[in-house]
């Protein structure tokens, strides 16, 4: 047992935090979300060509560093810590292990194009649900190959990616049966996307929709019925990046508010010495590290479901746990930063509010606390039952 | 990072087991479960008798050096050994005080003499001990303490005057350790020795403090020219508070693991009683209960980062270690109101007059007081605020 960074993953963190620190300061995101594709493209490449963060978790045969979850955590953190607009979360947290997962040799010429710097999105979402429930496009059987119709919306960074893997069910299929996962080249003929301007603009969501695009049978990664289960466990892995990348946002607007206390001077001292002050602050230093605790923990349990370890039953509840944690911890130190900062909080000119909306935005994605909440108390109170 | 433990371990987490269950049978198997906190005051005798037990079978002391008597576990047993104590519901250690605290300070800053004197009661099971600090003017403001020392250089001993408060297991134990001015003039954390004092003496008395709960676990301990030896001061007069800060960092080790067992053991019996009232299908319940069990967990994940970390090495603790008191005991706390809600109108049952508490009952009234012992809530964010965030000290007044 060893609950900490080795010296190899503390390096890693530290690469991404220096490079994030440089690259993704307040000037270069507000530049960025004000963009339609809401990311700078030679941030992006810095980031593969320079550091080859992209290849953290392909594998090793492939060329990539054939890294795990405790290592990719590690960078999401600083990515969530500096904002970094970048098509990273949805290339590498969410479109990467639906690939490698689902993959077997039919996904190997699509890795080959992320280790090459593309980049790429999952887009399930039909409507808003938990799990398998969400997919509604549908995948209909043709002669050789699939026919595929949906709506999705909220595909993280979708406008922009240069290939996407899309979750379809089979017609009058119900929960995580008849699911199944394709891949397709994002400029495929009949797929039409569309940014969809949000409130946090600093991860852009866009709609894809499909009405009766046909795909030849070998961009299907999923046979065998497994297509449900593989969404379910990517969804899963993607909700514990997207945890690591909320401590950093919880640690990030408490540097900010701490840092901004103790320059702040009323009645004739620093603000920070005020108990009233320093109680918020505390209560935010306790929110950070408990949610550190849990998304480390639920990157180890990630790590085993990645390589099979003993630990990997465990995914969903770790990763329940974390996300319900660090969703709270994330908003509640934004929206005290911004109490914080009192009037100066409320304005566009400070970062807070970039940090207050993020942490919003990230709480409702991939499942907010009470449905986290509630899939903890079905597995703590339902046993046995039909849920 | 890794969270599995080597196979080596897990031979010795089942070696603890299988002793614990030979063990916990005849006359200690009325014990499981009992002696915790709120419950301290159950069976004494039985208790310290169940300590003579353990350290027959090697499992007091488990985390201490060889050299001095303990087992030499390495941290990752500790964790083992104190998780498969709570998990056999083996019960509230009456040995604890002394195992945690006395020795391990007197392994850090005693002498050969009282290592030797001291250490094997210890060990042995056979003496137990009891914290002299808080006092009715030194509480939040512990280096307040006004209790004085004197040295009597005709009869070679200390003489002790004052008065501590919130002592707990007071009247079952045989020595105290005890912070008092040796210096008569001194203010605040300078002029203070840390003393080991005998309780069977005419110097002092016990008098018990009723509690909210209408048991008496914590008392009040008078000194009136009550005396301990020439060398029974650990450090040098004027070295008390280092003394005592050392041992504040022993407080917050390995022994946590098993405090969650035992915080696991009560969320069960909050779950059970809600599937067996019908509880469990009220939606703000279900969440509170997801909320006390997903953060229970994470407790545990926190833990392990500290034990995994270089905290209390040097004194000093790391953001994780610095959290956990105030994370804990609100946390206990909430856990509380949720076992008083769970219940519903049938909570106001006492089990019999006079006031008979039911154990879910008697957790929703003991936890009050873990946002206040050990340091209040109020005073762990400010340690939170000046040491990990170095936010500015509040003002003095005098």
């Amino acid at each position: 047992m060893e609950f900490r960074f080795t010296e190899e993953q503390q390096m890693i963190r530290e690469t991404a935090a220096g490079f994030l620190a440089d690259c993704s300061t307040s000037a270069a995101v507000r530049e960025a979300m004000a963009t339609e594709s809401g990311h700078d493209l030679s941030l992006w490449r810095q980031l593969c060509d320079d550091l080859y963060l992209h290849a953290i978790t392909l594998p090793e045969s492939m060329g990539g560093m054939g890294l795990g979850y405790v290592e990719l955590v590690a960078v999401m953190e600083q990515m969530g810590r500096y904002l970094a607009c970048s098509p990273f979360f949805a290339t590498v947290g969410q479109a990467l292990p639906a690939l490698q997962l689902a993959g077997g040799e039919a996904a190997t010429p699509w890795l080959e194009r992320l280790l090459a710097g593309e980049t790429a999105g999952l887009a399930w979402i039909g409507r808003e649900a938990p799990g398998c429930d969400a997919v509604t496009a549908t995948c209909t059987p043709t002669a050789d190959g699939y026919r595929i119709s949906g709506d999705y919306r909220l595909v993280v960074d979708g406008h922009t990616a240069g290939l996407l893997v899309l979750a379809a069910r089979l017609p009058d299929s119900r929960g995580r049966e008849g699911v199944h996962l394709f891949v397709v080249d994002a400029e495929h003929a009949g797929l039409h996307r569309q940014w969809t301007p949000t409130l946090d603009q600093t991860r852009h969501l866009a709609r894809v929709q499909v009405d009766g695009l046909e795909l030849p049978a070998e961009a299907c990664l999923t046979g065998d019925g497994q297509g449900g289960a593989i969404l379910e466990q990517v969804l899963q892995l993607a909700t514990v990046a997207l945890a690591a990348e909320q401590v950093g946002v919880a640690q990030q607007v408490q540097d900010l508010a701490v840092q901004y206390t103790k320059e702040r001077e009323q009645f004739g001292r620093p603000i920070a010495s005020f108990q009233a002050i320093k109680h918020k602050a505390a209560d935010m230093m306790l929110r950070t590290e408990v949610a550190r605790s849990a998304c480390y923990y639920a990157a180890c349990v990630a790590d085993e479901a990645w390589q099979g370890g003993a630990l990997a039953d465990e995914l969903s509840e770790a990763a329940a746990i974390a996300k319900s944690y660090c969703s709270e911890a994330a908003l509640l130190n934004a929206g005290e930063a911004l109490q914080m900062h009192g009037g100066v909080g409320f304005t566009w000119e400070y970062d807070v509010h970039l940090y207050f909306k993020r942490a919003k935005a990230s709480e409702l994605m991939l499942g907010n606390v009470s449905e986290h909440r509630e899939a903890l108390a079905r597995l703590l109170l339902d046993e046995g039952e039909q849920a | 990072m890794k969270l599995s433990f080597s196979a080596e371990d897990e031979r010795f987490r089942t070696e603890v087991a299988d002793w614990l269950a030979a063990n916990l049978t005849g006359e200690f198997a009325q014990l499981k479960f009992r002696g915790g906190p709120g419950d301290e005051h159950s069976f004494p005798d039985e208790r310290k008798r169940w300590e003579q037990r353990l350290a027959e079978g090697g499992w007091t002391c488990v985390g201490w050096p060889k050299a001095h008597g303990g087992r030499g576990c390495s941290i990752e047993q500790q964790v083992i050994f104190f998780e498969e104590y709570a998990r056999a519901g083996a019960p509230g250690r009456v040995g604890h005080i002394g195992e945690g605290l006395t020795g391990p300070t007197l392994i850090a800053f005693g002498t050969p003499e009282q290592q030797a004197r001291y250490l094997p009661g210890i060990l042995n099971g056979t003496e137990l001990w009891c914290q002299g600090y808080s006092e009715p003017g030194a509480g939040s403001d512990l280096a307040n303490v006004k209790t004085k020392a004197r040295f009597d250089a005709e009869h070679n001993r200390w003489v002790i005057n004052g008065q501590k408060v919130w002592t707990s297991l007071a009247h079952e134990s045989d020595y105290c350790f005890v912070i008092a001015r040796t210096d008569p003039d001194s203010v605040g954390h300078k002029g203070l020795g840390f003393f080991l004092v005998k309780m069977d003496q005419p110097g002092i008395e016990v008098r018990p403090i009723q509690q909210i709960t209408g048991s008496s676990e914590f008392n009040e301990v008078f000194f009136d020219d009550a005396v301990c030896g020439a060398g029974d001061i650990v450090g040098a007069p004027g070295d008390g508070w280092k003394v005592a800060m050392g041992l504040l960092g022993f407080e917050r080790g390995v022994s946590t693991l098993g405090q969650q067992m035992q915080f696991q053991n009560e969320l069960d019996e909050v779950i059970r009683v809600a599937k067996e009232n019908g509880k469990d299908r009220d939606p703000v319940i279900r969440q509170r209960i997801a909320k006390a069990h997903a953060e229970l967990k994470i407790m545990r994940y926190n833990s392990l980062r500290m034990l995994s970390g270089q905290s209390g090495s040097d004194g000093s603790l790391q953001r994780e270690a610095l959290i956990y008191k105030l994370f804990w005991a609100t946390w206990h706390r909430s856990l509380g109101e949720l076992a008083i809600d769970v219940c519903g109108q049938q909570g106001q049952l006492l089990e019999a007059a006079p006031y008979a508490l039911n154990r879910l009952q008697s957790l929703f009234l003991y936890v009050r007081s873990d946002t206040i012992y050990g340091g209040s809530n109020q005073i762990q964010r400010n340690i939170i605020a000046e040491r990990g965030l170095e936010m500015p000290r509040e003002p003095r007044w005098r």
